[in-house]
């Protein structure tokens, strides 16, 4: 125990003493999430939006004049058919048909249930993701007891979609795209910084000479890594924190969850990105080395994260890659907490996967690290 | 075992690929001596001087070091051992005081007797002045002084010393011999590699490493007489060329 805080005590004191190191760590990700956050805009316009209306009567109308009024859907053409609507949107003449049955207004008026037809051109899967978006807040706004069943259609075939999976957007009511996008910027950030940082280091003392000097003492492997690892941990963290307070005063992002729970998991999930980063340095001998197989994953972790690109129209494989992926249980954690407000329970799942991944990342990059060769 | 003997090797082999870098070496160390470890560049005396300290694995052969077998005790060694490689290998953005903290830390002296050995260390070493600056600002003899006394920090029985003394002025040299013979005084094992025959005299026995073999090993008295040689550098050159 004795042993991790010497090496602890020395970590800090590089880090603190590298002048060049700092404002890397501290300052880029501060620009990075503000210019970040400005430019992922997901804002679409211009929707070409077409129709079937089953019901003709004052209330299917009126639900059409709503789409008519908001800025963002150009209303297009009553359409007569489901198989015309779908025709045209093959040819990309419509990006979204909304079809209304009959008896509409009947049966809104008996206060039932009723179940919505969208179909989205989901070929760009994240225009897809904010037209569904758009939808289902004009619909829930015109009446309570409408329902949506999502269709969407990418590569000529149809898919059902399981609207349950995309219910994150309905928690940001003001469609604020910032909002929506600075925790997941958030997420990139406190991800690479980390990865980076622990992934060099190691590989930097092998550089110097200076790991052989550490090898020949009698330090256990445990040791030795968690003294190392330890303070980037505590970096980790603090970028969360700069970042949340970032969010709060800069972005106005809500905060609408547990404060505690999202540092609870913020502290296993970077356990998950140290191992991961250790397990680089174990296989590579320069920095350089550990900084290209960094990167690769990096771009991969967030490409295949849901936080650019809609997880649910990915094809099948790369959504069960994505299963593997640290970085979504973050992002979806931190979208979750943030603006859903949701609980221990709620996130328990992506808890108990990140805590397995990093029980599994570190026993494999502790294990494969050797004190000999 | 002999108890006379703290490194005791045989057929010790280290190959990379097909290449045989160390080759069936066998010899004895004497506790208390200093023995020189002399061999051309990449004659193989690292790369056998790893397999001792416990950091390279032997492709055959066996040795024992302190008591303890290389290839299932090398973390019983690493306790009875120090090394200085032959690269500098201290923090150069550390301060002096903090790499002796450092070192002793992990090799788990207490911050008392950390303290302690660090005050003795900078007194001895004449490193008052420059305790609190970093390594990196100092001369490359005082560094090589500063990692042998870190090596040294917790009174191992064997000190490991790969070319102490490369690319230092004569003065620095001889006090980093009077260095070496102080320890060896106190009961220290010296294992020493160097490219300076002069030093070679200072040595207790002398084994001269050819291409990953050992082709002599004597005293350096026996050894002139033995290749009817006035000094070692005569003694090495006819060896080396064979
Ligand atoms: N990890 C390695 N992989 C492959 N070859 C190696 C490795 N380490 C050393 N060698 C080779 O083994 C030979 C012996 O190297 P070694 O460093 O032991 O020589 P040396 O006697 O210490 O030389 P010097 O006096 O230059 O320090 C050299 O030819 C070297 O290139
Ligand atoms: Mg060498």
């Amino acid at each position: 125990m004795k042993t991790i805080l010497y090496i602890i005590q020395k970590e800090f004191k590089q880090i603190f003493r590298n002048k060049g190191m700092l404002p890397i760590i501290f300052v880029l990700p501060v620009l990075q999430l503000i210019i970040l956050s400005n430019a992922a805009t997901f804002e679409v316009k211009n929707i070409k939006f077409g129709y079937i209306d089953n019901d003709h009567t004052s209330t299917s109308r009126a639900l059409v004049e709503k789409f008519n009024a908001s800025d963002y859907f150009n209303v297009l053409t009553d359409f007569p058919s489901e198989a015309k609507a779908s025709a045209e949107m093959l040819l990309g003449n419509v990006d979204v048909v909304l079809d209304i049955p009959q008896y509409f207004e009947r049966d809104l008026q008996k206060e039932k249930y009723i179940n919505l037809g969208v179909t989205i051109n989901a070929i760009d899967g994240a225009a897809a993701g904010v037209e569904n978006v758009y939808i289902t807040q004009i619909v829930k706004r015109y009446n309570q007891h409408l329902k949506i069943d999502l269709l969407q259609v990418s590569d000529n075939q149809i898919q059902p979609v399981n609207i349950e999976t995309i219910p994150l957007f309905w928690y940001n009511e003001t469609l604020n795209y910032k909002t929506f996008m600075v925790p997941g910027i958030l997420v990139l950030l406190v991800t690479m910084i980390t990865l980076f940082l622990s992934g060099m280091n190691i590989v930097r003392e092998k550089e110097i000479g200076t790991l052989e000097q550490i090898n020949v003492t009698p330090i256990k492997k445990s040791q030795f890594i968690i003294g190392k690892l330890f303070p980037f941990w505590v970096i980790g963290m603090g970028l969360l924190t700069i970042g949340l307070l970032l969010a709060k005063i800069i972005f106005q992002v809500p905060m609408v969850g547990s404060l505690a729970l999202l540092y609870l998991y913020t502290s296993i999930y970077i356990l998950v990105i140290l191992g991961i980063g250790l397990f680089i340095s174990n296989f590579t001998d320069t920095q350089q080395q550990a900084m290209f197989i960094a990167w690769f994953f990096t771009v991969i972790f967030i490409l295949m994260s849901g936080l650019f690109t809609p997880i649910e129209s990915m094809p099948k494989w790369a959504q069960i890659v994505t299963e593997f992926n640290p970085v979504k249980y973050f992002v979806e954690v931190m979208r979750m907490v943030m603006l859903k407000g949701s609980g221990f329970i709620d996130i328990l799942p992506h808890l108990l996967k990140t805590l397995l991944y990093a029980f599994v990342m570190n026993g494999l990059a502790v294990w494969r690290y050797k004190k000999t060769t | 075992m002999d108890n006379d003997k703290v490194i005791q090797v045989e057929g010790l082999t280290k190959m990379f690929g097909d290449f045989t870098a160390v080759d069936a070496i066998t010899f004895d160390v004497k506790k208390g001596e200093i023995f020189g470890f002399l061999g051309a560049n990449g004659a193989g005396k690292t790369t056998a001087m790893k397999m001792l300290i416990g950091i390279s694995i032997p492709t055959a052969g066996t040795a024992n070091v302190a008591g303890f077998d290389v290839f299932k005790q090398a973390e019983d060694i690493k306790k009875n051992i120090g090394y200085m490689s032959q690269k500098f290998a201290l923090y150069d953005d550390l301060t002096v005081k903090e790499n002796i903290t450092f070192f002793g830390g992990i090799y788990g002296l207490s911050r008392n007797v950390i303290k302690e050995k660090s005050d003795v260390l900078i007194t001895e070493l004449g490193l008052q002045k420059v305790a609190n600056q970093l390594v990196a600002s100092l001369p490359l003899g005082w560094k090589q002084k500063l990692s042998f006394s870190v090596a040294l920090i917790h009174d191992p029985k064997i000190v490991f010393l790969d070319e102490p003394t490369g690319g230092v002025d004569p003065i620095t040299r001889r006090q980093f011999w009077e260095m070496i013979y102080k320890a060896a005084n106190e009961g220290t094992t010296v294992f020493v590699t160097t490219h300076y025959m002069d030093e070679a005299e200072y040595c207790d026995r002398v084994s001269i490493m050819v291409n990953g073999k050992i082709e002599a090993l004597d005293t350096p008295k026996k050894l002139k007489k033995q290749f009817n040689a006035a000094t070692m550098n005569d003694v090495f050159l006819k060896l080396a060329r064979g």
